[in-house]
């Protein structure tokens, strides 16, 4: 089958890609790309290990073809930390530990920009309710959801 | 996943005719999720993926009071969902639709796609049957109308005919003094399939105290999404007393055929049949009183 391209713009750098039509955009990012931060859990959408934000829209990039991010803007783990270092729910995940062994962890903080992004001030149970869609076997979400919702009020005082 | 050819037609026309080249290898892709899901695990087969969120028809959402509601059948659960007119009007289809997936399934997961998968325990379909909706389909002899409760007509099976696509879902603006209600059964708080589902819509009359009209559908309990016509008729031009739910609500649990499988047992979905019937029943009850 004839690979197909692709253009998008990833972490705010316009990019080219071929891809097959069978391939998962977390299989193009993951394996074409070299953006191995996003990670592969379940790879049948029940765990956000492998979130992304589309076009502002929180997705499992297990569950998008490649070749739909044609023309789509697209923000992986790779592009959330700033120049100057890390982003604050990146900052505050290590201050809260909230990850032990960590493949959770990229979804855990691409899904909480996402809401971030759309609603600075969540409450707890509104936190916990967004990220109902990612797993995580170790820490038991208390210190996540301590993480993002430190974070919502560092990102409010910034 | 298995290999596939993938289009991105941005007419229905083109689509139907690309759905008539690959009569049976064709799939159409919404959000994937469950299209996507199914082709990597090889419950379905594609030679060819049809991507539908480029025709602008099937991404179009709109509602007003004169016209109703028309969803594009590609349009995300995210987006009804943040439309508060139709959060207002449609409290039945919100309570199901707010209830499939976390905010990623939401963002990508469409209405269109929940119909065209025609599980038996999809959350939006008893829904859709109490808010009276329609499905509008397009093929090769042009459109037509489907009720929702006429859609699916078996697991997984829905009423397409080769070449056809759904392109909205259509529901009448509700009348005054309605109320609707979607409620189910998992066991944890969130992101499950429902054991058993139930949704109830009625009509008051102008001094609330006798039901004109009333629906109640069922999901879970039989092979396709069920509308149950013989309680929406014992609740027709009744008070709206617990006594006449609870006789509604067993006419509901009388005509469920629900199966033991992994989620649950036969005899426990036919108990759910009943409290969940009689619990959106008294839901619905009270969101048309509040409207007054």
């Amino acid at each position: 089958m004839n690979k197909i391209p692709v253009q998008a713009c990833i972490n705010g750098e316009a990019v080219v890609f071929l891809c097959e039509p069978n391939q998962t955009l977390l299989e193009v990012l993951r394996e074409e790309l070299g953006l191995t931060g996003t990670k592969e859990g379940c790879s049948n959408g029940n765990c956000g290990a492998c979130n992304v934000i589309l076009d502002g829209a929180l997705v499992n990039s297990c569950l998008v073809l490649a070749v739909e991010a044609e023309g789509k803007s697209i923000t992986t783990i790779e592009g959330i930390a700033g120049p100057n270092g890390l982003h604050p729910i990146q900052q505050k995940f290590l201050e809260h530990a909230a990850l032990q062994c960590g493949i959770c962890t990229p979804g855990f903080i691409v899904a909480a920009k996402a809401l971030l992004d759309h609603n600075p001030q969540p409450t707890e149970e509104e936190a916990r309710r967004w990220l109902a869609g990612n797993l995580c076997r170790c820490t038991g979400y208390d210190k996540i959801i301590r993480a993002v919702l430190d974070a919502a009020e560092t990102l409010r005082n910034t | 996943m298995q290999p596939f050819a993938y289009a991105a037609p941005t007419s229905i026309v083109e689509t139907v005719s690309l759905l008539t080249q690959h009569s049976g290898q064709a799939r159409l892709l919404a959000g994937g999720t469950d299209l996507l899901v199914q082709l990597k695990e090889n419950r379905r087969q594609a030679a060819l993926v049809i991507d539908i969120k480029r025709i602008p028809e099937l991404n179009a959402l709109s509602y007003s009071p004169e016209a109703g509601l028309r969803i594009g059948a590609a349009v995300s659960c995210h987006r009804i969902c943040a439309e508060p007119a139709i959060r207002q009007a449609y409290p039945g289809l919100i309570d199901a639709v707010s209830l499939i997936g976390g905010a990623q399934i939401q963002s990508r997961a469409s209405l269109g796609g929940n119909l065209g998968n025609a599980s038996p325990a999809a959350d939006s379909i008893p829904a859709l049957i109490v808010h009276h909706a329609v499905c509008e389909v397009e093929g090769p002899a042009g459109r037509r109308d489907i009720p929702a409760e006429a859609f699916c007509v078996g697991p997984g099976r829905n009423a397409l005919q080769a070449g056809e696509l759904l392109v909205a879902i259509r529901a009448p603006s509700p009348p005054p003094r309605f109320g609707a209600a979607y409620l189910r059964f998992i066991p944890r708080n969130e992101m499950d399939i429902a054991v058993a589902g139930a949704g109830a819509s009625v009509i008051l009359n102008e001094a609330g105290d006798t039901i004109v009209s009333a629906r109640v559908a069922l999901g879970a309990v039989a092979p396709t999404p069920l509308l149950v016509e013989a309680a929406g008729a014992a609740l027709a031009g009744q008070p709206p007393t617990a006594e006449v739910i609870e006789q509604a609500a067993r006419i509901a649990q009388s005509v469920a055929q629900p199966i033991t499988d992994m989620r649950g047992t036969a005899s426990q979905r036919r108990h759910l049949a009943w409290v969940l019937s009689r619990r959106a029943l008294e839901q619905a009850v009270a969101r048309a009183q509040a409207t007054r």
